[in-house]
């Protein structure tokens, strides 16, 4: 595999409630050849209360970013996080145009291209290694495990900004958990909302439409969900003891970030993972990689 | 020569921008313009008098009309002029409608332009000579291309008026979609009985030839004098020994064949009939699921057969008619729902479309009749209907109203609850588009005696939970989101051109738009006729259309080729290209470019030189830009006429 250089954006997440999937994007690309370098002195996306009151205050947020990236030698951005993506992505079309792009740098006080290709994590490890060359490197395959695969909402859309996978049922954390080898079941919530940041000022709204998506997961009898947005982590695993109470359900159902079972499957430890910054406790569900016949025992 | 100039304000179309007078006046100094004004409407019974007592006053033996496009009224005013005792060829028109007042608001330089125009058209005129039309023979029979219910009712009319009819049909059966259809809307009457009977008049009329599985291969000629290849595909069955009796599929021990009759509700055998009333009722076996054909081991049906009538070494065929008129009659297809990834891009097997629902309501289609669901034959009770599929949506360039899906649907609501009374209909609708006759009543009595639920909005998802189906959505009234959990989930696909309608478009050389449907002449006044003459169109091959308004257009069609025929010859168009032999040195460049075969090698006093046979020339001026002597002209477009023109515009 060959080397390539990318300008990483973290995101303010992944510095914070995130920062497993930060340490286990950086482990991940550092093991498939795909190299990181982080953009200095970045600044946050502005997120959704940015372009929800001002598009030009979002695009000078993430216009400064931008300009940070053109200077340095790479092939371009790419971020873990689908809602930074966003913003990076919109902004980057939205600067096509040249009365809004020459506001833009007069307010942002340089000259922006918005030109580099801007990708998640998720499409450049998959477009850097085909899934079959992934399994190839695989020590520790996932065998026995069962898992759904979660995108969001944003991930794959709106398809004419983010033009990756199929924006209603997309494949590509199937493909990649299936080379990792986990069984990958049939998910009908694959981009569902999860209720993103309403988990402040309407829980009940989160804990309705997570709820949902916990409770066809285990109804598939799935044993983990693989998420690939911070927000969406979130509100499954640190509001999952929120959401049974409201439902009256009781799911123990473990929500690891992609980034973290590919570490594992390519051989990396579980500490080195954060699998402990998880709330809702893997340590039963890792144990079916090792031992598949261990849920048989727990029966 | 004595020109008259005459400059239309067609009401304010064109003098609300452009200052008539004085283009009238502009004109009066152009070489040879003995007379010019300004008329009120230059097409009226008036303005054409008008232009007659002018030739008559003046003398004039030439006349530009400065009006709207030649699309509408060049017939009129040569007309006009021919009634005045002018050679109907001396006439020139002005395009300064479409051309100049509809696209611009500035009436100065709108004036400029009009009167540039009108003297690019007095130059042109000055050098046109009389033309004078010759006569062709009329070949009185008719084609009809595709025998769904609006090419019947074209082929029956012109049949019963007593013309040789040649229906074409690409299945091996006629009736089209409304013989798969279980009931018509509103009067829910039965599909196959009305229709059942129009078909079997096309199987025993005398004077209609019908050629089933079979395709327009080319059409060379032109009006009055069509020449029509037809391929006519190999159905390994030979039809002329076969009875219809069907033994043979009773036996065929491949089960796997497509069957598209049934919209894909499960398969069929190899050899089959498609359905009981099939006309011809013949058997026609598919060469990709016939075990005999893949394997070259079986001949079930050989051994079976009757009358032994099985041809495996069947081939295709290619037949040729001579035609004087064509109708094209080739309906539409359905549009593939699995491009909605939100529907389930074709994963869900219960979700189906309107027309295979339709199937499964019919008492001879696949399910005989019974309302099941595909993935495990149960009886459905709550089922979601999603209008507009493939209709009214931009994302997947289908901007266009099908017209027909809001009626069928609420047809397909009151037929399930006769079906399955304890069950529930519900209905996403954008609007309810119902303008026919005791339509918008059919829909209110869906929803109030049969109790449809009809909830405005789209639907973002269907998911499948426990078995039954999820679907999403928002009532746009309520404004607020909604779901509905389904046993059954029908989408009313809408209408596209049918599969290969630009290619048979470009054989007929007729035009299409950008979705496929062909053009028609006018969009008011010519809706069944074509710019190309001899070519008439009936049915959704235009435009999604319904039943009445098919069988309207197939008579319509079959009207305008009994009034072509109703005359024994034609006057061909003498617009026509002309050889100047002793330029002409016979290097037949023109004869291999023209796109009509219309030019011909001949030999004169020893040295070959081409001859245009005027009647098929269409004056297109191909092999006029070809021919590096400059001997080929086309006749009012001459190489002198159109500098003469160019010279008016930049005289510097």
């Amino acid at each position: 595999m060959s080397v390539t250089q990318y300008a990483y954006y973290p995101g303010c997440s992944g510095m914070g409630s995130s920062i497993e999937y930060d340490i286990s994007t950086r482990a991940l690309c550092k093991s498939l050849g795909v190299e990181l370098l982080d953009i200095p002195d970045w600044n946050c996306c502005g997120s959704t209360p940015a372009h929800a009151s001002d598009h030009l205050l979002s695009a000078s947020l993430v216009a400064r970013n931008l300009a940070i990236a053109e200077s340095m030698d790479v092939a371009g951005i790419i971020t873990p996080c689908p809602s930074c993506l966003k913003n990076l992505k919109t902004t980057s079309l939205r600067m096509q145009r040249k009365a809004f792009h020459d506001k833009v740098e007069s307010i942002v006080e340089r000259p922006v291209r918005a030109d580099l290709p801007i990708k998640s994590v998720l499409q450049t490890v998959l477009e850097h290694c085909e899934p079959e060359a992934i399994a190839s490197h695989v020590s520790r395959p996932l065998k026995g495990l069962k898992v759904v695969p979660y995108y969001g909402c944003i991930m794959n859309r709106p398809p004419d900004v983010m033009t990756f996978d199929d924006p209603e049922n997309p494949t590509s954390l199937d493909r990649l958990m299936t080379a990792l080898g986990a069984e990958v079941l049939p998910f009908p919530h694959k981009v569902d909302c999860c209720g993103a940041s309403l988990g402040l000022v309407r829980r009940d709204l989160v804990t309705t439409l997570s709820g949902r998506i916990l409770d066809t997961a285990a109804a598939l009898g799935a044993h983990a969900i693989v998420a690939a947005c911070p927000m969406c982590q979130m509100n499954l695993d640190m509001r999952q003891s929120q959401i049974n109470r409201a439902n009256h359900t009781r799911h123990h159902m473990p929500v690891f970030y992609y980034t973290q079972l590919a570490g594992l499957a390519l051989g990396q430890s579980e500490s080195c993972l954060c699998m402990d910054k998880l709330c809702v406790n893997p340590a039963d569900t890792l144990r079916l990689v090792d031992c598949p016949a261990a849920e048989e025992r727990t029966r | 020569m004595n020109i008259g100039v005459f400059v239309c304000h067609c009401g304010s179309n064109i003098a609300g921008t452009v200052d008539t007078e004085q283009v009238a006046q502009a004109a009066r100094s152009f070489p040879e313009v003995a007379f010019a004004t300004d008329t009120m409407y230059a097409c009226s019974e008036p303005g054409q008098a008008g232009i007659i007592d002018a030739i008559r006053e003046y003398g004039l033996d030439g006349v530009v009309v400065a009006s709207c496009t030649p699309r509408m009224h060049e017939a009129t005013f040569r007309k006009t002029i021919g009634r005045a005792g002018l050679n109907t060829y001396l006439f020139e028109m002005a395009n300064i409608r479409e051309h100049v007042s509809w696209i611009g608001k500035d009436k100065e330089a709108n004036t400029n332009k009009a009167i540039d125009l009108v003297q690019i058209a007095v130059e042109k005129l000055r050098r046109n000579t009389a033309l004078f039309s010759s006569e062709f023979e009329i070949n009185k029979r008719v084609m009809v291309i595709g025998g769904g219910v609006a090419g019947i009712q074209a082929a029956l009319d012109c049949a019963d008026g007593g013309l040789e009819v040649v229906l074409v049909e690409r299945e091996s059966t006629i009736g089209g979609k409304m013989a798969k259809l279980d009931k018509t809307f509103p009067t829910v009457d039965c599909s196959s009985c009305i229709l059942g009977p129009r078909m079997v008049d096309i199987a025993q009329h005398p004077n209609i030839t019908l050629h089933a599985m079979a395709e327009v291969e080319s059409v060379d000629g032109f009006v009055g004098n069509f020449d029509v290849k037809v391929r006519k595909k190999a159905t390994y069955v030979d039809w002329e020994a076969c009875t219809g009796c069907g033994q043979c599929m009773e036996k065929c021990p491949s089960r796997k064949a497509e069957d598209r009759f049934n919209e894909h509700v499960g398969t069929t055998t190899a050899i089959n009939i498609p359905f009981p009333q099939a006309i011809p009722k013949k058997a026609v076996i598919d060469p990709g699921a016939c075990i005999m054909l893949t394997k070259g081991k079986c001949g079930a049906c050989a051994k079976l057969c009757p009358t032994q009538a099985i041809r495996f070494e069947q081939e295709d065929t290619v037949v040729q008619e001579q035609v004087g008129a064509i109708i094209a009659a080739t309906g539409y297809d359905l549009f593939d729902f699995t491009l909605y990834g939100e529907y389930g891009g074709g994963r869900y097997p219960d979700v189906v479309t309107s027309m295979q629902y339709e199937r499964m309501l019919s008492a001879s289609g696949p399910t005989g009749g019974h309302l099941v669901r595909p993935s495990d034959g149960k009886e459905p009770k709550d089922i979601v209907f999603i209008q507009c599929v493939g209709s009214r949506d931009h994302s997947v360039n289908r901007p266009y109203c099908s017209g027909f899906c809001c009626m069928y649907t609420a047809k397909q609501t009151i037929l399930t609850k006769d079906h399955i009374p304890d069950s529930q209909s519900y209905v996403f609708y954008m609007d309810i588009r119902s303008p026919g006759k005791l339509y918008d009543e059919f829909t209110r009595r869906a929803m109030e005696e049969y109790g449809a639920k009809y909830i405005r909005g789209r639907v973002s998802t269907i998911q499948p939970r426990n078995g039954r189906y999820v679907v999403k959505g928002a009532d746009t009234l309520m404004g607020s989101p909604v779901e509905i959990e389904a046993d059954l989930v029908v989408l009313a696909v809408g209408a596209e051109a049918s599969r290969g309608a630009g290619a048979l478009a470009e054989k007929l050389r007729i035009s299409y738009d950008g979705y496929g449907f062909f053009m028609e002449g006018h969009p008011k006044l010519k809706p069944v006729e074509t710019n190309t003459a001899g070519v008439y169109l009936a049915g959704s091959c235009q435009g999604p259309k319904d039943i009445p308004s098919s069988v309207a257009q197939g008579s319509a069609a079959a009207s305008k080729v009994q009034a072509l025929f109703s005359r024994d010859k034609l006057a061909s168009d003498p617009q026509v290209s002309s050889v100047a032999l002793q330029r002409c040195v016979g290097c037949a460049k023109c004869a291999s470019t023209c796109p009509f075969g219309a030019i011909e090698m001949t030999e004169f006093r020893g040295m070959p030189k081409a001859s245009v046979v005027e009647t098929v020339c269409q004056g297109c001026g191909v092999c006029a830009v070809t021919c590096p002597q400059g001997a080929i002209q086309l006749q009012h477009f001459t190489d002198n006429q159109i500098l003469a023109e160019v010279n008016a515009l930049c005289p510097y």
